[in-house]
């Protein structure tokens, strides 16, 4: 299979500290690929080898089976975790100096248009929300129309509309066939934007595969919750495993349909039944035995 | 190299240094500032360079025409008598070198006071004592210097701008690129093909082009206010400008090239720039001074870029007369670039 990148054996050692510990992992043309895990388990620090922001001290990365070459940058989108814009321009100025740095960039109007920036285009880059701030980052990285866009934390610090709003765009992105690389510790950013995921954690990728499969291996079954109060009969007799938490009953089982079936037979009532399916979060939970962000 | 590239940087930097008002204002204000200021304390014919005090006296200032004092001291040029009650009094400015010289008025015996350790009461004492000399037992034929007299402000103005594009140069270039490094603009500008080499010279044209525009305002708006008298051709002076300001954005690149801390920054701008603000004889001559000030001196582009202005500007001297100054100047400017290059990093 042609894979647009392929990471082999990478390695980042900083003196004693070894922020990236051998990891290889491929990305085929027009996916969204995330890295997720907890802050400080080596997503930024594998992206920026990947970026050739910074070098890295050993291991292979080929780009379209080849070393990158100054071409490189012409062809790749890359938006930071934290940068700063030049000052004393506005929104549509630093779009154009951005614009000009490239051979064959993207129509300005369109990058405006797709990252909702008309009616603050005017407006002096220190003059902008946060969320505002990401949807420029956003734009200068798809300036140059790449043909793989990095995304390194770009919902970090935005308010629930302000992500949902990028999110909308990065969709777009992906609905073009265009080839992202998302880090984020945010499992449901990675689930609704990733088509493949690889969990880092300690510099290490402890597992790989898309959301479905790295749920379906890692985690079984689905979790039934029910209000303490609704189970009229005692705790005991329940014919399940079950915790409390909170005075909610916390049920986990492989067989949905039984449990129901059992449930309804011991006259319990079900109106403020909730089923929840596991997710990433109990992913990393289960490989690591800690929470995404803690 | 991408002249596209380079223009962009080169319009996005000069959009930033004039949108910043502040910024902008004080980068013409204070050479103004400065040349108004001195030219008019030391250009002036208030000017005084030694002051004597006068006891006793109700007031402490004197009319001249008044002290009871030898006439040919009292009469001395550059003196400013300043008036005590007692003796007291005056004596406490002296221990304190506050005055250079007390002096009782009406004295008999023409008694004064003098701090041993001061050089200027020592001219003085020689002063007030040649002045009680009967007229006639001096010998000494004085002769008038040919030509026309160059004025103390024709000598400070170009050390003036030289000065203030010596701050902006190390500052603009230097500070500013360490300010980028350490907020992560360049680490955004490295991840676009944009290349060192392009960022730098963006940098440095930029601050060639604010320095020469800074220098023709401040030039056209003092030259309303005093006159100067520039005796070479004004197209020397701004090639000798131009390579001056090259050089010292060059320095600038130098200080920019490695390290995000704004604080250390500042000290290593301070460090070259205020021994060459005054070895490079901005303020006053080096004349007499010791062989290795003179040598340190020689390691400033101010130094050279200076020397040149003022054989254009007072001498009339033309850029065939300043040529190894200006070579001088380029040979600094091609060093400069060559290690800020070699050791510039976009990353922290």
């Amino acid at each position: 299979m042609d894979y647009l990148l392929e990471i082999k054996s990478l390695v980042k050692k900083y003196k004693e500290v070894v922020a990236v510990d051998d990891i290889s992992f491929s990305i085929r043309q027009g996916i969204c690929f995330g890295l997720l895990g907890p802050n400080g388990a080596g997503k930024t620090t594998t992206i920026e080898m990947i970026e050739d922001i910074i070098p890295s001290t050993s291991g292979e990365i080929l780009y379209k089976g080849k070393h990158r070459s100054s071409s490189f940058k012409q062809e790749v989108g890359i938006q930071f975790q934290q940068t700063a814009l030049l000052s004393s321009l506005t929104l549509r100025e630093t779009l154009k100096t951005f614009h000009s740095l490239y051979n064959d960039p993207a129509d300005i109007e369109e990058i405006i248009d797709i990252c909702n920036l008309r009616d603050i285009e005017k407006r002096m880059n220190d003059k902008i929300s946060g969320g505002q701030r990401q949807r420029l980052m956003l734009a200068l990285a798809m300036i140059n129309k790449p043909e793989l866009l990095f995304l390194d934390e770009p919902s970090t610090g935005l308010d629930p509309q302000a992500r949902r709003n990028l999110w909308s765009i990065v969709q777009k992105i992906k609905d073009k066939g265009d080839t992202v690389i998302l880090t984020t510790h945010y499992m449901e950013e990675a689930q609704h934007l990733c088509d493949e995921i690889a969990i880092m954690d300690n510099g290490k990728i402890i597992a790989q595969g898309t959301p479905h499969q790295l749920i379906k291996e890692h985690c079984e079954g689905v979790t039934v919750i029910l209000p303490k109060n609704s189970v009229k009969i005692p705790l005991s007799q329940l014919p399940f495993r079950f915790r409390e938490i909170n005075g909610r009953i916390e049920i986990r089982t492989n067989d949905i349909n039984s449990c129901l079936n059992r449930l309804l037979s011991e006259h319990i009532d079900l109106t403020e039944m909730v089923v929840r399916s596991p997710n990433l979060e109990n992913v990393f939970l289960n490989l690591t035995g800690k929470q995404l962000r803690d | 190299m991408s002249f596209k590239r380079l223009w962009a940087m080169f319009c996005a930097r000069n959009l930033e240094f004039f949108r910043d008002r502040s910024a902008l204002g004080w980068n013409f204000l204070f050479p103004f500032l400065i040349v108004a200021g001195f030219g008019m304390i030391f250009g002036g014919k208030d000017y005084t360079e030694y002051k004597v005090g006068v006891f006793p006296s109700q007031h402490e200032t004197v009319s001249v025409s008044k002290i009871d004092l030898p006439e040919g001291f009292r009469e001395t040029l550059h003196i400013k008598f300043i008036g005590f009650k007692s003796f007291e009094d005056g004596i406490e400015k002296l221990k304190h070198h506050k005055i250079d010289f007390l002096v009782k008025a009406g004295s008999p015996e023409n008694e004064y006071w003098v701090t041993d350790s001061s050089p200027k009461g020592y001219i003085i004492e020689k002063l007030f004592k040649g002045s009680l000399l009967p007229d006639g037992k001096v010998v000494a034929g004085k002769r008038e210097i040919k030509g026309k007299e160059i004025k103390y402000i024709d000598w400070l103005f170009p050390g003036i701008l030289a000065m203030n594009m010596m701050f902006s140069a190390l500052w603009g270039v230097g500070y500013v690129v360490v300010r980028y490094r350490k907020i992560g603009v360049l680490k955004r500008l490295n991840a676009t093909p944009l290349t060192a080499f392009e960022y730098l010279s963006a940098q440095i044209l930029s601050r060639i082009f604010i320095l020469m525009f800074t220098i023709a305002i401040v030039w056209i708006g003092c030259s309303f206010i005093f006159s100067f008298r520039v005796e070479g051709s004004y197209f020397d002076l701004f090639v000798i400008f131009l390579a001056g300001g090259v050089c010292l954005s060059a320095y600038g690149l130098v200080v920019a090239a490695r390290g995000t801390s704004e604080e250390f920054t500042s000290g290593v701008v301070n460090f070259i720039s205020w021994p060459m603000m005054f070895l490079s004889e901005v303020w006053f001559s080096l004349e007499g001074s010791s062989r290795w000030v003179k040598l340190v001196a020689q390691l400033f582009p101010l130094t050279h870029m200076l020397t040149a202005v003022r054989k254009v500007m007072n001498d009339g001297a033309t850029l065939a007369d300043v040529t190894p100054e200006l070579a001088v100047l380029v040979f600094m400017t091609a060093i400069s670039i060559a290690v800020g290059a070699a050791l510039f990093s976009w990353n922290k």
